[in-house]
């Protein structure tokens, strides 16, 4: 390989500062300003992947964001590496390392290569349709199918990089920073309005920066020194702010964006310790100006695929701006006048070009006969039918097209070359269009999608909006702009332009070959190894729509989503399908348009951060006595207990033994809190429990059960009347930001006439309740100032109290069946309150116990958790709660649904207790419940919702819903388990003291 | 994401916002007097209309206040925002 690969004339690379970087464990050269792709092409390297299905040996194909080929993975450590990185956007640093991917044991000498050979047997669909038998095969075909399919490979350990996202409002948005985008930009600021200019390169300018072509000028200067000048001044304007190296992810409905803005990639490694690698920008635009340019298209024909096989219009950027030639032995193969710019810029540099394939006859611009002149042989209507060489491209065969374009004749002729430049028209880069909500219309005459209807505040502006010829991009970006921003003044005094380039083409989806289809590997998407003959062979089977031939040969479904590909797969649909182009619309672009790393997307919400939780004031108790956590909604209560080497199960028989027999205390601060006052507080009660409110004195408190509007339990809790017009309702822990959305949305709806206020105050208490036998003896140590007689402090009853100076609030309730008091209190003396009580419980084995164990308490008594024995499908009744549901009340939320037809069946679904006939043999939560395990299909009556080990009963206990359970009092039921079937009698959910006598023990 | 002109706080994020279904359904004043089919249409029976449609919304992150907007589903154009219990300004 000769070494005159790099032109050392490019501004754009600093030919003083070298840079090594490894890519497949071997050092090499580039400059600063080279991408990976520009510094391996310097180095003679094309073949840099394998393909994903056949493990075709792949080079690089595009100079950007489009790249489906030349997809690498970055970084050898665990921590930083990244798959599927484009390396025509890596900028390269001192230091870098980079490999191949999808290949073993290398890039040069890859066994998956087989699959080449294999490819007659290993059509579209080949998955679905060979390993669907045998059906329970399918986790042994999985394991074999997933080692090999995947890219590149994720990082194992922690990502060490910092990400964060940040707000941006402005009046104008550009997108892109090509010769219209900075138009754009400087009309904008110069006009006042607050801009922003996002590129997704690393420099301004778009193509048109490198463009020295004689054949496109603008007022008598080179384009690229005419835009040279703009850049200069729109960088010293206030009202613009230019971000580089800022790619918009995502366009939303009201102009809301998305766009990743990358700071450390392109420094070595040691520079970017302590810094943001990437910023994810949530925009909120008044206006936006898409100028996302276009991206060249590919020809589709035999073997398009091989390394040295590029876009022209990447051949172009690697000379003008990377001084890179691609080959030494160039032919362009095209379709319209693109090429002859590349042509041009070859020609200036001296680099050969053995022929230009043009699949026209006619060939009439100035470009073009300068060309010409150059002795450049110029296949008029030839068409490309083959190209030959494994690792690298070596020679093509050329063919002369038919009139009418759908077949070649006459004699093969064989050229040789190491570098094929690809040109067949442009396709506008409407993704962010289209993702916003705006409807394309396709324009015949050169075969594009073009947007048509906006959505929004928004304007499409040069060759993403349709416009080629620089004439035409910069007289239609001035007139749309003048409109657009309504302004008079361009900010351009009158532009001369001109442009040696014609726009004709000869548009040919899938060019002719001389073999039959079946033996022809014509690939539309490259990432994803689909061919024009998978496309045909879907179409073949009966796809039609699409969407549906997309998902069957997965076109366009790579990490590029088809960027190069798709308008040909679309083309050669229609063309076999016969029907017309712009019927079958695109298929959806979907964000984000390129990909996102993870870290962009979770900026700081990681370690933790990534789910806030919240902490009870006493938390901190809980975790110095080992306590084990649940997460209850957004809460981490204590779960249990472990003394030593108790388990769960160990701890929470002790927990619950000692909660019983002398005293236990649990943090309840979690328990929703609402402060309801008013003139109507009763009133309004009334009607969002079932019960009755009215007749509660001030100091009582009462158990409410709420529902939803269809009859169904939502929530339940204790309230408690503090005044005559002031209420606290407690809620369920993850219920209550709900239940005060609910009971807003009632108050501001349905009865605004109602004078009642509500506060949340959950987070202003901490709630210590302290339960058992001698509960009211550790109580009294800790508030010795209260009469604690059962006439003066009777069970459902509240004092207003002080522990030293700071009031509280003792409710005397309870959840475990046991005589409780439960102290509320500021938040910030919960803890010390807590403590107090410890202490003042010491003599009386005060046992502190978690969720775990106040489940089992209350299991034991039956009552109800909302969301563990209930699931929005149980009226109160289902629940054989019938005593709390009002009947004298007129109305209150979801009592006409507890009439409904359905809501009155008698064989609903209801709440039963159910005793094991082993009382050693504890159910499984979740587990169905049945009568009859002989009978197929064994019918399913319900499940279990609750299940323990009472210690106090010393016997397993549970808690289930079952059809007509009710009128099963005292039959056997079935639970069948995988290997035996257990027997349990229906019983009275309510296991412990029926009576309630200990509640004033 | 929408760009939601509260009327009581004015424009913010679509993030701050619960949608809360169909506006204008009124809950009936004497529930007890209705048949269950006529108890049916008002617990259960919503429109889903290509078109502007009327829902009501809650500042949930903000003033907490609810309020009705008028919707073009079809593209997502917001018609008109206005408070409880008034008339829509749009049809």
């Amino acid at each position: 390989m000769s070494n005159n690969l790099r032109f050392k004339t490019s501004k754009f690379i600093d030919e003083t500062y070298r840079v090594s970087f490894k890519f497949n464990n071997k050092t090499y050269f580039g400059f600063k300003g080279d991408t990976l792709a520009s510094a391996l092409l310097a180095n003679g390297i094309h073949l840099v992947g394998r393909s994903f299905k056949y493990h075709r040996p792949r080079g690089i194909m595009t100079s950007g964001s489009e790249e489906p080929n030349a997809i690498i993975q970055l970084h050898d450590n665990s921590s930083r590496t990244e798959p599927n990185v484009r390396a025509t956007e890596v900028e390269i640093y001192e230091g870098l390392v980079a490999s191949s991917q999808n290949c073993w044991p290398s890039v040069n000498f890859d066994i998956g290569g087989i699959n080449n050979l294999l490819s007659p047997i290993l059509p579209a669909g080949f998955y679905y349709k060979t390993f669907m038998w045998p059906a329970s095969f399918w986790e042994k075909y999985e394991y074999f199918i997933r080692k090999s399919a995947g890219l590149g490979k994720s990082p194992k350990v922690v990502d060490p990089d910092i990400y964060e996202h940040n707000y941006i409002h402005c009046d104008v948005l550009v997108i892109g920073a090509g010769i219209s985008g900075i138009m754009a930009a400087k009309m904008a600021a110069k006009n006042g309005f607050k801009t922003l200019l996002v590129d997704e390169k690393s420099y301004l300018g778009g193509s048109s920066i490198y463009d020295n072509s004689e054949f496109s000028k603008i007022n008598n200067q080179l384009t690229s020194s005419w835009l040279e000048k703009e850049i200069n001044e729109i960088s010293k304007l206030e009202n613009l702010e230019i971000k580089i190296r800022t790619s918009v992810a995502a366009y939303h409905g009201y102009n809301f964006l998305l766009a990743r803005e990358s700071l450390t990639d392109h420094l070595p490694i040691n520079q970017r310790d302590n810094k943001v690698r990437h910023r994810l920008l949530k925009i909120r635009a008044k206006k936006v100006i898409t100028a996302t340019g276009s991206i060249e298209r590919p020809l589709i024909f035999d073997n398009n695929d091989r390394p040295g096989i590029l876009l022209s219009s990447a051949i172009k950027k690697y000379i003008d701006l990377y001084g890179v030639a691609c080959g030494e032995n160039n032919v362009l193969f095209t379709n319209n006048d693109t090429a002859y710019e590349t042509a041009m810029s070859l020609i200036q540099r001296g680099i050969r070009i053995n022929a230009i394939i043009d699949n026209r006859e006619q060939v009439d611009s100035k470009i073009c006969y300068e060309v010409e002149k150059n002795n450049i042989k110029i296949y008029k209507g030839f068409s490309v039918v083959d190209t030959y060489g494994y690792r690298r491209i070596n020679k093509i065969s050329i063919m002369k097209l038919s009139k009418d374009g759908q077949t070649v004749i006459g004699d093969k002729t064989k050229l040789t070359c190491d570098c094929l430049g690809l040109s067949g028209g442009w396709t506008p880069a409407v993704h962010l269009f289209t993702q916003s909500g705006g409807k394309l219309k396709f324009r015949e005459e050169d075969q594009v999608f073009i947007p048509d209807v906006y959505p929004s505040d928004q304007i499409s502006i040069g060759s993403c909006n349709g416009d080629f010829g620089l004439n035409e991009i910069i007289k239609n970006t001035l007139s749309s702009l003048k409109k657009f921003l309504n302004i008079d003044n361009s900010e351009y005094k009158t532009l001369e332009i001109i442009s040696g380039l014609n726009q004709s083409k000869r548009n040919i989806w899938l060019l002719p070959s001389d073999k039959t289809i079946g033996k022809t590997k014509s690939f539309v998407d490259y990432q994803n190894d689909a061919t024009s003959k998978d496309i045909k062979l879907a179409l073949r089977e009966g796809f039609r729509s699409i969407e549906h031939v997309k998902r069957y040969t997965t076109t366009g479904m790579g990490t590029d989503q088809g960027k190069l590909g798709n308008m040909h797969a679309l083309g050669i649909i229609s063309e076999t399908a016969g029907t017309k182009m712009g019927e079958h619309g695109t298929t959806t672009f979907r964000p984000p348009y390129t990909p996102l790393t993870f870290g962009t997307i979770v900026g700081r919400n990681v370690g933790e951060f990534f789910d806030v939780f919240r902490r009870t004031p006493i938390h901190d108790w809980h975790v110095k006595n080992s306590a084990e956590f649940e997460n209850v909604g957004q809460w981490k209560r204590a779960w249990y207990y472990p003394k030593e080497n108790e388990n769960m199960y160990q701890a929470v028989q002790r927990e619950s033994k000692a909660a019983r027999d002398s005293a236990g205390i649990l943090d309840a601060s979690t328990l929703g809190k609402i402060d309801i006052q008013g003139t109507d507080a009763s009133e309004f009660l009334n009607r969002v429990y079932t019960n009755a409110w009215s007749k509660l004195a001030v100091g009582k408190c009462r158990y409410g059960l709420m529902l939803n509007e269809d009859g169904m339990v939502y929530d339940d809790g204790v309230t408690t009347r503090l005044g005559e017009n002031h209420y606290i309702m407690t809620t369920t822990t993850g219920g209550a930001a709900n239940v005060l959305g609910k009971l807003e949305d009632y108050l501001q709806t349905e009865w605004p006439e109602l004078d009642v206020y509500l506060s949340s105050v959950t987070d202003h208490y901490a709630t210590i309740s302290v339960c058992g036998p001698n509960s009211k003896k550790i109580v009294s140590k800790v508030i010795p100032d209260l009469d604690y007689s059962d006439e003066k402090f009777p069970h459902m009853s509240f004092k207003n109290a002080k522990i030293g100076n700071i009031k509280c609030r003792v409710m005397r309730i309870s959840f475990t069946g046991e005589q409780s008091y439960e102290i509320n209190i500021q938040a910030n003396f919960g803890k010390s309150v807590w403590e107090k009580c410890m202490d003042a419980g010491k003599d009386f084995n005060i046992t502190p116990y978690g969720t775990e164990t106040m489940h089992l308490l209350r299991a034991e008594k039956g009552f109800i958790i909302v969301g563990q024995d209930t699931d929005a499908t149980l009226t109160p009744i289902d629940l054989q709660m019938d005593w709390i549901v009002s009947k004298k009340k007129y109305d209150f939320i979801g009592k006409r649904s507890l009439y409904r037809s359905d809501t009155i069946r008698e064989d609903r679904k209801q709440l039963v207790g159910l005793l094991t006939e082993n009382p050693e043999e504890v159910l499984e939560e979740g587990a169905q419940i049945v009568s009859d395990v002989k009978k197929s299909p064994i019918e399913m009556l319900g499940h279990v919702t609750s299940s323990y080990y009472s210690p106090n009963l010393k016997k397993s206990i549970a808690l289930g819903v079952v059809k007509s359970g009710k009128n099963l009092l005292g039959q056997k039921l079935i639970i069948p388990m995988e290997n035996k079937n257990i027997n349990v009698i229906v019983a009275d959910p309510v296991f412990f003291d029926k009576e309630g006598k200990r509640l004033n023990a | 994401m929408f760009l939601i002109n509260c009327p009581f706080c004015g424009e913010r994020e679509q993030s701050e916002f619960k949608a809360g279904g169909e506006a204008h359904i009124v809950r009936p004043k004497q529930p007890t007097e209705l048949s269950d089919d006529e108890w049916a249409e008002y617990l259960f029976m919503r429109k889903n209309i290509k078109g502007v449609q009327f829902e009501r919304w809650n500042h949930i992150h903000g003033c907490r206040k609810w309020f009705n907007m008028a919707r073009d589903t079809s593209n997502d154009q917001i018609k008109a925002v206005y408070k409880m219990g008034e008339k829509p300004p749009v049809k």
